[in-house]
């Protein structure tokens, strides 16, 4: 996976890029990316609690830690990682919250697994697996030491 | 019927915050824990989360205050809602209406919650009692009784500097006997798991109620502040006093007031508090409120991120019948 980012982030030219990793299985997975490609830039997270689109239906989520982007976003190639793509309503919130910092030069979506069942028009373009799975099946990261991807069926 | 159980609904979900009282260190740990977050939204280039866009706070304060109200205010616009803001002395209440029937015709503009500051206890209690099932209130601070977010934001500025309330001993200098915040704060700070609270004042401005409350009394205040963690200054509530319960503002400075000499009693690292407005040379010396153990100007930025957790929690509650997405 890293190094089909790697690949990528070359045919584009991108030198310096910022990787950000959401919360919670993204930023394990960003972290393995980060060591891996050793850009300058620290690596960054992104809680998106207070971004998604589904607040008044099912509340407040549990508490992660807070965002920490300590780079300045503006005119910056940003790698935006997660664990799983599945509706695209995650990655719509991390983007939303990702402009309230600034205006990104571009945005790389890298995942660790993309999955059937998008709601919104978002793909991924470096993804470690793409599996078709049915609606009751789910992806699960467990971490972080060790990573472990486990499918499950809902009850 | 007990006045905490208004606060919550049946699945034991904030719906009201009117008190500290009756709260578990769970519900108090979830709005710390909640608030931590919203600290970052301070420094983003946008001030600002969608979490409550659509939703619409109505401020109702029935007594001045433009710091409180301020940050009600801007909590509520960092977090994207709609907020009026009432100022009842221009309102139709002076023309004659009842508080009930103007509190209904808000709830016809479909408001979702109102911020309520009182001069009488118990009118936050009052106004939960008779609001529409979908509207949550937030007590501002009402008559001697509560303020509860004042007490949150207090001991969430405590956490950020002392992580382990266990560990804590606190002192809170002053007028105890006018002050809400000092109340809410003792109950936060015992829910918390603070060990040793202390109240430090002259008989007159000490409350009796206070020992029952698990408070150790002091009235030498120099044998109070040995080896306190936190000392929380408390504001001379003249306008509260109907007599005269001090022989003046000087005295009281001289025995009272937090001095550079004072605060050489307490830890080294104790930090200095004040809930504001200071009375500089009354409670407490320039160059203590000014100094390198005041967090008092940090106290007003953590106002901010405190009141978006309450309010964020209260209107956040999962209705019933419905799981959360993975």
């Amino acid at each position: 996976m890293a190094g089909n980012l790697q690949s990528l982030l070359d045919s584009r030219h991108i030198s310096d890029p910022a990787i950000i990793g959401i919360h919670t299985g993204g930023a394990w997975i960003a972290e393995q990316i980060h060591q891996q490609l050793r850009p300058e830039q620290p690596l960054g997270t992104l809680n998106i609690t207070f971004y998604r689109d589904d607040f008044t239906r099912i509340g407040l989520h549990p508490q992660v830690e807070p965002s920490n982007l300590p780079f300045s976003v503006d005119d910056r190639h940003i790698v935006l990682v997660d664990d799983v793509l599945h509706t695209g309503r995650t990655i719509r919130a991390a983007m939303n919250e990702i402009f309230d910092y600034g205006r990104p030069a571009s945005i790389i979506l890298a995942v660790l697994v993309e999955r059937s069942g998008r709601e919104l028009p978002v793909c991924a373009e470096v993804a470690g697996e793409r599996l078709n799975l049915a609606a009751h099946q789910h992806v699960k990261l467990t971490g972080p030491d060790p990573l472990v991807l486990l499918i499950q069926e809902s009850k | 019927m007990k006045r905490q159980d208004i606060q919550c609904d049946s699945q034991g979900q904030l719906r009201h915050f009117l008190t500290i009282e009756g709260h578990k260190r769970e519900t108090l740990t979830q709005i710390l824990d909640t608030a931590e977050n919203f600290i970052t939204v301070g420094n983003q280039p946008v001030k600002k989360v969608p979490l409550l866009r659509g939703k619409t706070i109505v401020n109702l304060f029935f007594e001045s205050s433009t710091r409180t109200r301020t940050t009600f205010e801007l909590a509520a616009k960092r977090l994207s809602a709609d907020v009026l803001n009432v100022n009842i002395s221009t309102s139709s209440t002076s023309k004659g209406e009842s508080l009930l029937d103007m509190l209904h015709n808000l709830e016809a503009m479909h408001c979702d919650m109102f911020v309520v500051r009182h001069e009488q206890s118990g009118a936050a209690h009052f106004i939960a009692q008779h609001v529409a099932p979908h509207i949550s209130i937030i007590n501002a601070g009402d008559g001697r009784h509560a303020h509860p977010t004042q007490a949150m934001l207090d001991v969430f500025t405590i956490r950020r500097h002392k992580p382990d309330f266990t560990a804590l001993r606190v002192a809170i200098v002053g007028d105890l006997m006018h002050s809400r915040v000092a109340r809410s704060q003792i109950h936060a700070l015992n829910t918390l798991g603070v060990p040793e609270v202390r109240a430090i004042g002259p008989c007159t401005l000490i409350p009796p109620y206070l020992q029952q409350m698990g408070v150790h009394v002091y009235n030498d205040v120099r044998e109070g502040l040995k080896d306190v963690d936190v000392v929380i200054m408390l504001r001379l509530q003249r306008e509260r006093m109907d007599g005269a319960l001090l022989p003046s503002e000087l005295e009281y400075f001289q025995t009272y007031g937090l001095t550079q000499e004072k605060l050489a009693l307490a830890k080294p690292d104790a930090i200095v508090m004040h809930p504001g407005p200071i009375n500089r040379g009354v409670e407490i010396e320039s160059s203590v409120a000014d100094g390198p153990q005041s967090v008092i100007l940090e106290q007003v930025s953590n106002g901010i991120a405190v009141r978006m957790a309450v309010m964020s929690v209260v209107l956040g509650r999962k209705p019933s019948g419905e799981e959360g997405e993975a």
